[in-house]
């Protein structure tokens, strides 16, 4: 049990964290604590998305090593590459290289295709990717609550968004008075 | 009958529609906002990019109905194969959405400027049409992709104009910004919901490719990260598209945003969520899994009910004209939800048919309130009492799409009704139809006492004595107004569209 809890430590800082943000974003009065709320939140889910990417003794998603050399191509051609690569560590030159790329390429094809005929462990890159949109989304919704934040506190010269309900209410039922007014005495 | 415009398109629209509709607004956006002239010029150009963007739309429905049963169409932007680029894939379901939300940000963009002249400062003509552009390119985005996280994207950028537009009501009632934190804190959860579930997905199947994710989830549909995944997808997609205990945001958004604003955003937005909905239901999971069914009969269902129930009732006691017809759009996203909670393709076809009809009158009735609040100030029920006969045009057209959201016969409201409660029957859920028809005296109420008030009582300031709104609030309003009527005395052409899209997601949505 304890293995099982200690092993997924990640997930539990993640979900305490995506805790902690949401309880900021009800439980807070003030609106800019409320946006801190929300940016820690989004935080968690990138941490999420990060330890998804990580793969038991990878390393960071660059190829390096025999994996480098002649890869130029797309994702497809991943398989030819293996074999280009361990013609190339004896030293070929590009030329002769390329046409090695070509004979190997088919033979490789169907073994490499199940490990992408890579020498090392990468972790994967896609979700960083994924999140490197995200944190940027996540940096202009920000940017757009604190300027609105900014405008609330010109139009009303507070913060608490629970002033902000009081004072809307008092304007609420003015409004509602005067509209009981002239119904009981039209013009 | 839409061939002609393939005859009559460039090649080059036909070949690179579905990456050039969004790539419009998207460029046209951000040039709109630095364009000079008091935003005159960034008017204009907003009514032409969306005008193109409708042709482009009629282009994909010609192209998508040119084949029996709606052809598929596959755009791999940048030519980086799906499913490992991203993928644009239009079927006959999302080229309704497209169409709908081109079609509407048109009429509205040309009903916009008397409006936006009225309400918005100077200097922020060019920004506010720059944003709108943006809001109009990511609905747009959302309905077209075919990639899960590319739909986040999409999302959150549409978000984040419309809650700049939200806040830019300021100028004629301050409480638009508080509506506007509350919308930007409420809509980043939802999209940050979304997120999470679209990685757990992931997480369980390695793809983001909606149907490559159909293919991989049937393996590991009963994967514990993959019910998680979908738990937080609906969660997330509801708040966006105010599933009833998530729409508190709405209300409030809707009331204080600039007419405008409102207009476009009740007839869309919320649209946009639902197919983003239906898109993940139907096409992405699929009622092989247990869960899904549950989750349709025990939380779509009674949520729709629910909002169908509570919100008409809000609705009848609310003193402010927008904010009634803003509780009924969520009462109506109830309907929506309670047709595709039957999970027959009756009964999402009668989802989506309302889902269109409802964009049709919730746009005409928000013009028509526009208009008169451009002559008259004040939206509160009091306000508008005797306006019938100071600006006949405008209010027989706000009469017209109030007589449809309550669903009289002969307008667009009784044809999509009338479709979901034959679905209901069709699937023995009589005691639904029979709430459905009492949640319809409820709207006879609130829209009554509306009509009432501007028909029947005496003006409440006879000292006002402007006329109609201007020819160009008037022309789109009527244009929305005789659709209604259109398609309550001929439904078939919108209700083929609905038929299609709803097939197209029983049959050829998982391949």
């Amino acid at each position: 049990m304890l293995e099982f809890v200690l092993e997924r430590g990640n997930y539990w800082a993640i979900i305490g964290l995506m805790m902690i943000g949401l309880y900021t974003l009800f439980a807070a009065t003030n609106l800019i604590k409320k946006l801190v709320g929300l940016s820690i939140f989004q935080t968690s889910i990138i941490l999420f998305y990060i330890s998804l990417s990580r793969i038991d003794g990878g390393t960071a998603p660059i190829l390096y090593g025999k994996d480098a050399k002649g890869h130029g191509g797309g994702h497809d051609e991943a398989a030819g590459a293996h074999g280009a690569a361990s013609e190339a560590a004896h030293g070929a030159s590009d030329a002769a290289h390329g046409a090695a790329d070509a004979a190997y390429g088919a033979a490789d094809a169907a073994h490499g295709a199940a490990s992408h005929g890579l020498e090392h462990v990468y972790s994967n890159p896609l979700p960083h990717v994924l999140m490197l949109t995200a944190i940027v989304v996540g940096v202009a919704t920000l940017a757009v609550g604190l300027a609105i934040v900014v405008r609330i506190r010109e139009a009303y010269g507070t913060i608490e968004s629970d002033e902000i309900r009081e004072t809307d209410l008092e304007v609420a039922r003015a409004e509602y008075a005067v509209d009981q007014a002239d119904e009981a005495n039209p013009v | 009958m839409m061939d002609w415009i393939l005859q009559i398109a460039p090649a080059f629209a036909e070949a690179h529609a579905p990456a050039l509709l969004i790539l419009l607004p998207m460029l046209a956006g951000p040039i709109a906002a630095f364009l000079p002239g008091g935003g005159r010029v960034a008017w204009i150009m907003t009514v032409v990019v969306t005008g193109l963007c409708t042709l482009l739309s009629l282009i994909l429905l010609a192209q998508v109905r040119s084949i029996e049963g709606g052809a598929i169409i596959s755009y791999a932007m940048g030519g980086w194969a799906p499913p490992h680029g991203i993928e644009f894939r239009i079927d006959a379901l999302n080229v309704l959405i497209l169409l709908l939300v081109s079609v509407i940000a048109f009429l509205t963009s040309i009903f916009g400027w008397p409006t936006i002249k009225a309400e918005i400062a100077d200097g922020k003509r060019a920004m506010f049409f720059g944003a709108f552009q943006v809001c109009f390119m990511g609905l747009l985005g959302v309905a077209a992709t075919g990639d899960a996280f590319n739909l986040f994207v999409f999302l959150e950028l549409s978000s984040i104009a419309t809650y700049v537009l939200v806040a830019l009501g300021s100028g004629r009632d301050r409480r638009a910004l508080p509506a506007a934190i509350n919308y930007l804190l409420m809509g980043t959860i939802g999209a940050s919901f979304y997120v999470v579930g679209v990685g757990f997905l992931y997480a369980a199947t390695g793809t983001l490719n909606m149907a490559d994710l159909a293919v991989q989830l049937q393996d590991v549909g009963g994967n514990r990260a993959v019910q998680v995944g979908f738990a937080f997808i609906l969660v997330g997609l509801g708040l966006k598209a105010a599933m009833f205990p998530l729409h508190q945001w709405l209300p409030n958004a809707y009331s204080y945003s600039p007419s405008f604003v409102t207009a476009f955003l009740a007839a869309t937005a919320t649209k946009v969520a639902i197919y983003a909905m239906v898109r993940f239901l139907f096409s992405v999971f699929s009622l092989d899994f247990a869960f899904e069914g549950m989750s349709l009969a025990l939380i779509l269902a009674p949520m729709g009910i629910a909002a169908m129930l509570a919100c008409s009732f809000q609705a009848i006691f609310q003193a402010d004209i927008r904010r009634t017809l803003a509780y009924s759009s969520v009462a109506q996203v109830g309907y929506m939800l309670l047709g595709i909670s039957l999970g027959t393709a009756a009964g999402v076809s009668a989802g989506m048919f309302h889902l269109v009809n409802h964009a049709l009158m919730k746009g005409a009735l928000f013009m028509a309130v526009a208009g008169a609040v451009l002559t008259y100030q004040g939206t509160r029920i009091h306000d508008f009492a005797g306006l019938g006969r100071r600006a006949p045009w405008t209010m027989t057209a706000f009469a017209i799409a109030g007589l449809s959201l309550i669903g009289v016969p002969l307008t667009a409201g009784f044809q999509s009704k009338f479709a979901l409660v034959s679905a209901l029957l069709e699937s023995g859920w009589w005691w639904a139809a029979l709430l459905v028809v009492f949640s319809s005296v409820l709207a006879v109420i609130y829209m009554g006492r509306i009509l009432e008030a501007v028909f029947f009582r005496a003006p409440a300031n006879p000292h006002k004595e402007h006329g109609e709104a201007p020819l160009l609030i008037l022309v789109p309003l009527w244009i929305l107004a005789i659709a209604n009527i259109w398609v309550g005395v001929d439904g078939g052409f919108v209700y083929g569209l609905a038929t299609d899209a709803a097939e197209a997601l029983f049959i050829g949505g998982a391949s």
